[in-house]
């Protein structure tokens, strides 16, 4: 039991720390954000430092680095909310690589010479609807019902208008070719994304709350420092239990999809639903608490605040989480199609 | 990071359940609805196994088991609705003394303590001081080789089956507040105790405990004179670390599917079925998956021989404040026949839900309250100004 960072993971944690801070600034973020929401550049810098491919085999350019090693990437590249889909490039490109057969593919992919995603839900028509990173990526790894199918065109690099300028775009995945290992690598991949992101949203919500906590302690109403208040105090403090109890969890999972523990499914799906909440009410506390200037477009908590809102929702709605969660919990619904909307 | 336990452990937590299950009955939890949440047979039981002195460090005199062995069994005991709070409260008792009692109070009272023949309770709150436990106006006085104790203690529960109060006392009056305090051990059979009971809203009951001229000699004096705050806060450490209180609503989730699955609405349906239910009942067992990152976090923590504090906040803090929200949903969710008490001859599951609704706020009062934690996450996690 080591419920802290190891010392490997700390020196991980440490050089990617100082390449965010270095490499992916708030004006970074903004900068993506008028654009396509990716910032090729602080791709190929990541790629320098051997991130696309850190946790794939060696066999295949990759540095065999843990799940774990990836989740702390995860957590401090969520903190500078970087324009880059680290987390939906590592585990397409891990699922494409379980699949095996696409050696060439993985090879570029551990490179990041060429850009992967994972669509979080099924094509209709043809299309994948909303796709992360779709507007830059070069390769689509597609969920179907049975399994996972994979589908490399040009990207449009035309985002459409989302909530945290997000690069979503739609793709057509008519040339998509199936993918071996049939659901269990699909739910592997999506539970790989669900632990990941939700580590993701523990950075960034920590980030938040550091932000508005600096903030407090600058800020001055009523003669008084506004840190004094023991409303702001006790806001904080509730957002900071939140996150640090959903980091826990989130690791927890990241750790038992990797040992392949029985119950890594059940974590991941729970960790990303308490993650994304706690992010999101620390967004909230940290921008209510920062007065009129937290809506302004000028202060960075408003960009956390929407990232913290728009994450988790590419997956589909939360209560659908909630009910495939329970489904695995209690069995499935027993009701009959008349009484289905009955809530 | 690493969540597997080592096999010790996981050992131990077989033995845990086997106990339990050949030692722990219905009966045995029904009794504590006279209000005293004591299984004497169980205590016994455990003691014989030597696993009340489990939690505290070897070097100590104690058992030594790991803090994670620890967790292991106050997650069981707690899933199993074990009634542990005269137990977890002994402990406590035995492992502060063990740290800063002479050797006479070492050598007579702690083994009694961990061979399950004598019970302590805490005396720390009075009428006038809760969460500014400091501000404690108990007056011990010197009188030769003796002390003389005036004052009264709130919230002294379990003093009337107890054999010892771990008392703070106020002994100078003219210093700051933190800096004119001392414990005592007293023998609740010394002349001049008067135990009252304290009904509450739920089933159990608590003490009120007054001291009139009770004359002490120096030898139940624990830590030094005008050093109550060092001993105060081994109380805290142990009472976060050893007390349990991570897992206060499993046996309500489980009461709450059961209801959901066997309940017939009506319009013919189960509430399991129904979308918003299952809902509230994942959030709830998510919310359980965080009290067990936190308790193994602590236990980590203590295992390093780390001194945690505001982890223990956090975690008292999220599983007391999640563990009404939880009993409030799960009352909601039986709607009328929620309402129902133990006593109710059909109550469902023996009235589990209903007794948790009011057992459940005390939990983010006692041991400090949620405030308190909040005031500490805040200062100690965060660095924001200490405004106290």
């Amino acid at each position: 039991m080591r419920t802290r960072l190891s010392d490997d993971e700390l020196a991980v944690r440490d050089a990617f720390q100082s390449f965010f801070q270095n490499e992916c600034s708030p004006a970074v973020v903004r900068a993506a954000a008028e654009d396509t929401g990716f910032d090729p550049h602080l791709w190929e810098a990541l790629a320098a430092m051997g991130a696309p491919g850190m946790a794939l085999a060696e066999s295949v350019g990759g540095a065999e680095a843990t799940l774990s090693d990836l989740a702390v990437v995860a957590e401090v590249a969520g903190a500078h909310l970087a324009p880059v889909p680290l987390i939906e490039h590592a585990v397409a490109a891990r699922a494409i690589h379980r699949a095996g057969g696409h050696d060439d593919l993985v090879g570029e992919l551990a490179a990041g010479t060429k850009l992967a995603t994972l669509a979080l839900r099924p094509p209709i028509d043809q299309t994948a609807r909303l796709v992360p990173a779709g507007a830059v990526a070069d390769v689509v790894v597609v969920p179907t019902v049975d399994g996972l199918m994979v589908s490399e065109g040009t990207p449009s690099k035309l985002r459409i208008p989302n909530t945290a300028d997000l690069p979503l775009a739609d793709r057509d995945v008519s040339n998509a070719a199936p993918l071996s290992g049939g659901t269990t690598n699909r739910e592997q991949a999506l539970d790989e994304w669900r632990a990941l992101t939700a580590v993701a949203y523990v950075g960034l919500a920590r980030q938040a709350i550091e932000i508005g906590v600096n903030y407090a302690k600058e800020r001055t109403q009523f003669d008084v420092l506004i840190g004094t208040f023991q409303a702001l105090q006790h806001g904080y403090a509730d957002a900071a239990t939140q996150v640090e109890g959903g980091r826990l969890l989130a690791y927890r999972a990241v750790w038992a999809l990797e040992t392949g523990q029985p119950d890594g499914s059940r974590l991941a799906g729970m960790a990303l639903l308490f993650a994304a909440q706690a992010a999101r009410f620390a967004t909230d506390r940290s921008l209510q608490y920062h007065g009129g200037y937290g809506f302004s477009e000028e202060y960075d908590i408003q960009l956390f605040h929407r990232h913290a809102t728009a994450w988790t929702l590419q997956l589909g709605e939360p209560a659908l989480e909630y009910a495939r969660l329970a489904d695995a919990e209690f069995g499935a619904r027993t009701v009959s199609a008349d009484q289905g909307g009955a809530a | 990071m690493d969540f597997s336990f080592p096999p010790q452990a996981e050992t131990f937590r077989s033995e845990v359940q086997a106990f339990l299950a050949e030692h722990l009955n219905e009966d045995m939890i029904r009794a504590t609805h006279d209000g005293t949440i004591h299984a004497p047979a169980l205590h016994a039981a455990m003691a014989d196994r030597g696993w009340l002195s489990g939690p505290v460090p070897a070097e100590l005199g104690g058992g030594g088991r790991s803090a994670l062995e620890s967790v292991v069994l106050n997650e069981e005991m707690q899933l199993a609705r074990a009634p542990i709070d005269a137990m977890a409260v002994t402990i406590v008792v035995a492992a502060i003394l063990l740290e800063h009692a002479n050797d006479t109070v070492k050598e007579t009272v702690v083994p009694r303590l961990l061979d399950g023949t004598a019970l302590g309770c805490f005396g720390y709150t009075e009428p006038e001081s809760g969460s500014d436990v400091a501000a404690a106006a108990t007056k011990a006085v010197r009188d030769g080789d003796e002390w003389v104790i005036n004052g009264a203690k709130m919230w002294t529960t379990m003093a009337h089956i107890a054999d010892y109060v771990i008392l703070l006392t106020r002994t100078d009056p003219e210093v700051p507040k933190h800096k004119g305090l001392t414990f005592f051990l007293v023998p609740l059979d010394t002349p001049g105790i008067e135990i009252r009971p304290v009904p509450t809203m739920a089933t159990e009951r608590s003490n009120a405990t007054f001291y009139d001229d009770v004359r002490l000699s120096d030898q139940w004096r624990i830590g030094e004179v005008n050093g109550g705050w060092a001993v105060m806060k081994t109380a805290l450490k142990y009472e976060r670390g050893i007390a349990g209180g991570q897992f206060p609503s499993p046996p309500v989730i489980d009461a709450a599917v059961d209801w959901a699955r066997t309940h017939v609405r009506p319009d013919g349906t189960h509430p399991i079925d129904d979308p918003a239910v299952r809902e509230r009942l994942m959030r709830a067992l998510i919310d359980v998956e965080v009290c067990r990152g936190f308790a193994y976090h602590c236990a980590d923590l203590a295992n390093e021989g780390a001194m945690f504090g505001v982890e223990g906040s956090m975690t008292k803090l999220f599983a007391s404040e999640s563990y009404k929200r939880h009993c409030r949903d799960f009352h909601d969710l039986m709607g009328a026949e929620g309402l129902l008490t133990h006593e109710a001859v059909d109550a469902h599951l023996g009235g589990r839900i209903e007794e948790n609704l009011r057992h459940s706020p005390v939990t983010a009062i006692y041991g400090g309250t949620s405030e308190i934690n909040r005031n500490l996450v805040a200062e100690v996690h965060l660095g924001l100004p200490r405004i106290r």
